[in-house]
């Protein structure tokens, strides 16, 4: 102990800040852990989560713990969400596509944790899936767009032709063809999640293109910012994004996860969680609409029964009869779009004048 | 005042061995810094970032598998750096090499009967597929004089969105609801794990050959000592006989095959399919990687693992300190900088001389 | 398309393409004087965090874009130090850099998302921004767009109308013989890259205060790395790094445009344009080069020290 006591009194101390760091922590709580495809500050999709993420350890914080990677690449999450697993986590959410088959495998390495992974298919006897109908909110602002247009055509910035983000566009069009079936909807695919450059130049291609409101699937604020500078309208997308564009913002799709969080935490924690697929809508209160702003009292009004008719079952965005853009019948009157139809819609309703990529 | 560099008669290998341990407790002083103005304790940050990644089996299998990828892309490179060729696009080379590969599992999959081929023809396609693709720099270089810098830079890009394109469209799961991501391979298709159920794979293997394979034809063949000698001496390796054109084709085709072999690795082994995006930035990363292991194969190793060791820490200090990512991403800029800095020492002395700068 | 459309298109382009013509000239003149500076990204998107973070708490848009300009600058600086002063590899060091600027923004910035100010003012002359199509395009402009084109101007005149411009061009070119006539090598590489580096900051502060005013992390969304292409389609000449923005600017606002127009083209081939166009621009320099065209500086990534 005597030559080598630089390095072994090196060792034992860092061994004293391990013990000490290494969170000695009451051992009732239950870790949940989130696993985020963007920065939390990206006031957008990931932001959401977030918020989920501390309204849960607001509503219960003496039985719960949380904590979060952000920025992970889909690539390399297998060892992020292991990670997690390895630190004690109970519960952990994985809230992106592309986070399936890594959080299957590490799943199936953790039998005892629970795994709850947004907008995938895929499911296990300890992973759920979960996910919400952003095609109910669409619906809704297709109506506003139709009664407040002046110009009869609306602008649409698009990320990446994929399900849901075509049957975003369907909705958004259904929900305008039944207040006014010649409204036109342009569409523009920016091939990005998040650019602000090339959103707020998408923005003014459509603006300059005779559309008066704008309509987005892709994460910044940037159109919102681009239609209040020109004195038009638009949508938000994912959180309520008024203070980009108090001006502007007619309402937004806000992704609300903190009922499912909190309540899938609960189930947990009582023991009744089991392997199961949600996919909330208005009704669930996971698609909620931003307060309605800019907009005359009758077409709040209309807005506003929409919402309930939503919640109620009354409305259905996809009620038959909807036919596709080729003139097939995709649902018959007196019936509804199937999930799974609508989960791999690949085609655009009548009216839409745009080819789907690919 | 001027700061004058002056060469060192003979490199002492004491300085060279010291001159990256200083750089890298400069980094550390400076990182524990900014850790405790963020309220964080600099020796618990320490324990987090650098021990807690190797006390476990879990994370040493991870650093492995992290840092094989840059150790093999890194090996590569050093031909090339060695004998003064910059090929910066071997992101692009192991993402070409990740896609060939990736479509002989897509093409095979399903099939029955004698599987045992598909593996190594994924790998055989990997690398040639890199090579192939490296290749385009280096013919440009040899018979047009074009700056392989900025082709093999700009080749990058184009890849990933070769990657993209084929991500979401052709290669798409038929049965995936159109999301963008193709089949999970077949097991024949797949590179084993070397223990049952963890992340180590059998790639680590292949790379750790690989490197092995470099360091003795880099250190000890006629060849290697050709490509060390155009870069020290293009004049003497040309009056040697020896032709500047065939290098340059054979040291891009070596870097190609083994950015190409990496990416086709990491698909089969860790990944399972393809994906729009398949590299957290490993063929970037390996240029540094390269360059702090100064060229040579085992320094290469010793890089990767401090890169991969970092990377995992900085998952670790979110989690356990809720320090940013962003923090990691400064201190390895930081780390790296240093570093570089610091072996120019080694080479240099400096000496303050009176006057102005020249 | 009716007239304002036009010009609300070349409006549109421009402002598009001013971030990489104020991005590319830095780098331009860094790479003259023989530095290839590959962390323009990193520096770019310290720019915009600290440029807008500066922005809100001064309440001015000019002390945003200057404190922009100071991140380039200091970033820059380390890069100058380490890859002239010490003469490290540059391409490691840029890359480093790349890492470092994208770490430092998301810290520098985490304060200030989700926060919004007005995009910087718009030039208004009575009289003449009214004026049709013309007006908004040549008059209507914020103090950017005006600041990219005067650079372009001053870096092409500094460049070959001025001694020190010459002498600049003569480092990048062969920096032993311009050492061995006396002249201040590695000072005037150093000054290149600070230029450099106080270029890019602007630029990034021109996206978060100008063009999309708030900060978001990574907000350049790879502008930097298509600047660099850009010095190079332009084969290093101020008033074609202009031209070339305003194709790659204008290629990216075009498709957008035929898309709302109806007429769809695969995304991932219209992103690849400016890569592709970089590698065929070189090609077709090397071969003018045989006629005797413009070249590539000589020197370019090759650190020099004076007792080599």
């Amino acid at each position: 102990m005597k030559r080598t006591s630089l390095g072994a009194s090196l060792a034992s101390c860092l061994g004293a800040v391990l013990l000490l760091v290494s969170p000695v922590r009451a051992e009732d709580k239950l870790k949940v852990g989130f696993v985020y495809v963007g920065p939390v500050a990206d006031y957008g999709y990931s932001f959401q989560h977030d918020l989920s993420r501390k309204a849960l350890a607001a509503a219960m914080p003496d039985k719960v713990e949380t904590t979060y990677l952000e920025n992970v690449p889909e690539a390399d999450s297998e060892r992020a969400i292991e990670k997690l697993a390895r630190s004690g986590m109970g519960l952990i959410f994985t809230t992106s596509f592309g986070f399936m088959e890594p959080t299957l495998k590490v799943a199936k390495k953790f039998p005892k944790v629970k795994f709850e992974h947004a907008t995938g298919y895929k499911r296990a006897p300890n992973v759920s899936t979960y996910s919400a109908r952003f095609y109910e909110g669409r619906y809704v602002c297709g109506k506003i767009a139709a009664k407040l247009s002046k110009t009869g055509t609306v602008g649409y910035i698009a990320s990446f032709p994929i399900p849901e983000v075509v049957s975003g566009i369907n909705a958004f069009m259904l929900g305008a063809q039944s207040v006014n079936p010649n409204l036109k909807v342009k569409i523009v695919w920016v091939n990005t999640w998040f650019d602000p450059g090339k959103e707020a130049e998408a923005a003014k291609a459509l603006l300059a293109q005779g559309a008066d409101i704008l309509a987005q699937h892709t994460d910044s604020a940037a159109p919102l910012q681009e239609a209040e500078k020109q004195g038009k309208f638009a949508f938000g997308q994912s959180s309520d994004q008024y203070r980009f564009a108090p001006k502007a913002q007619l309402t937004s799709i806000v992704d609300d996860w903190n009922g499912y969080v909190i309540a899938e935490t609960k189930a947990v924690l009582d023991g009744s969680w089991t392997s199961h697929d949600t996919w909330g809508g208005i009704k669930d209160g996971m698609v909620v609409l931003a307060p309605f702003t800019n907009m005359p009292d009758d077409v709040k009004a209309m807005a506003e029964a929409t919402v309930k008719d939503i919640a109620s079952g009354k409305v259905q965005p996809f009620a038959g009869p909807v036919t596709k853009q080729d003139g097939t019948l995709a649902v018959k009157a007196g019936e509804t779009a199937p999930d799974p139809m609508i989960l791999g819609m690949n085609w655009y309703v009548k009216g839409i004048d745009d080819k789907l990529p690919q | 005042m001027r700061l004058d560099l002056v060469p060192r008669p003979h490199r002492s290998p004491l300085a060279e061995a010291l001159a990256p341990a200083l750089a890298f407790l400069a980094a550390v002083l400076v990182g524990g810094v900014a850790v405790s103005l963020l309220g964080v304790s600099p020796a618990a940050a320490f324990v987090v970032y650098f021990v807690a990644p190797l006390s476990e089996l879990w994370s040493l299998q991870e650093v492995a598998v992290k840092a094989a990828p840059l150790a093999l892309i890194a090996t590569g490179l050093a031909f090339c750096y060695r004998a003064n060729l910059w090929n910066i696009g071997a992101e692009g080379q192991f993402v070409v090499g990740g896609l060939a590969g990736g479509m002989v599992a897509i093409a095979t999959h399903g099939s029955t009967g004698f599987t045992l081929w598909i593996l190594p023809a994924m790998l055989a396609a990997g690398t040639l597929a890199g090579i192939a693709y490296a290749m385009i720099p280096a013919l440009l270089r040899v018979r047009l004089g074009v700056s392989e810098i900025l082709t093999s830079l700009m080749l990058v890009y184009v890849a990933e969105l070769l990657l993209d394109y084929m991500a979401r469209g052709p290669l798409r799961d038929p049965a995936g609801y159109n999301f963008p991501q193709s089949v999970a391979f077949d097991e024949a298709a797949r590179l084993p794990a070397l223990m049952e159920g963890d992340a180590l794979h059998a790639g680590v293997l292949v790379a750790l050959a690989a490197v092995g394979l470099g360091a003795v034809v880099l250190g000890r063949s006629l060849f290697g000592f050709e490509m060390r000698l155009v870069g020290a001496s293009p004049r003497a390796a040309r009056f040697a006989g020896f032709s500047a054109e065939r290098l340059t084709l054979l040291a891009f085709a070596i870097s190609g095959g083994a950015a190409g072999l990496a990416g086709i690795v990491e698909v089969a082994g860790r990944i399972g399919q393809l994906q729009p995006s398949i590299s957290p930035g490993y063929g970037f990363t390996a240029i540094i990687v390269a360059f702090l292991g100064r060229l040579s194969p085992v320094g290469i190793l010793v890089a990767a693992f401090v890169i991969a060791v970092t990377t995992i820490g900085g998952e670790a200090a979110q989690i356990d300190l809720r320090l940013p990512l962003d923090l990691t991403r400064a201190f390895q800029g930081l780390l790296l900088g240093l570093v570089l800095g610091a072996d120019v020492l080694t080479r240099f002395r400096l000496r303050l001389v009176a006057g102005t700068a020249r | 398309m009716s007239p304002d459309v036009i010009a609300m298109v070349a409006a549109t382009v421009l402002a598009a393409a001013t971030p990489l013509i104020i991005a590319g000239l830095g780098e331009l003149v860094a790479e003259r004087a023989g530095v290839l500076n590959l962390g323009v990204e990193g520096m770019m998107v310290c720019g915009a965090a600290v440029g807008f973070a500066a922005a809100v708490e001064s309440g001015s848009t000019l002390v945003g874009a200057l404190a922009g300009i100071g991140a380039g600058v200091a970033l820059a600086a380390a890069f100058g130090l380490l890859t002239v002063g010490l003469a490290a590899n540059q391409v490691a060091s840029g890359l480093a850099l790349t890492i470092l600027g994208l770490g430092l923004s998301g810290l520098a910035g985490a304060r200030y998302v989700g926060l919004k100010r007005d995009p910087a003012p718009h030039l208004a002359i009575p009289g003449l921004t009214d004026l049709p199509v013309v007006g908004p395009l040549v008059f209507g402009q914020d103090g950017f767009v005006y600041a990219g084109l005067a650079l372009a101007m001053g870096v092409s005149w500094f460049l070959w109308r001025t001694r020190t411009g010459l002498v600049l061009r003569a480092i990048g070119d062969d920096p032993a013989a311009t050492h061995s006539l006396g002249l201040p090598v590695r000072a005037a590489r150093f000054l290149a890259v600070l230029f450099g580096g106080a270029c890019a900051g602007l630029a990034g502060a021109y996206l978060s205060l100008a063009y999309t005013p708030f900060w978001a992390p990574a907000m350049t969304a790879g502008r930097g790395w298509i600047a660099l292409a850009l010095v190079v389609f332009a084969s290093w000449r101020p008033g074609r790094v202009v031209a070339g923005a305003v194709l790659f600017g204008g290629a990216t606002v075009l498709q957008l445009h035929a898309q709302a127009l109806g007429i769809g083209l695969p995304g991932q081939v219209l992103s690849a344009v400016p890569y592709l166009a970089t590698i065929l621009a070189l090609i077709l320099l090397s071969l003018a080069r045989r006629q005797g065209g413009s070249l590539a500086p000589a020197a370019l990534g090759r650190d020099f020290t004076p007792h080599r």
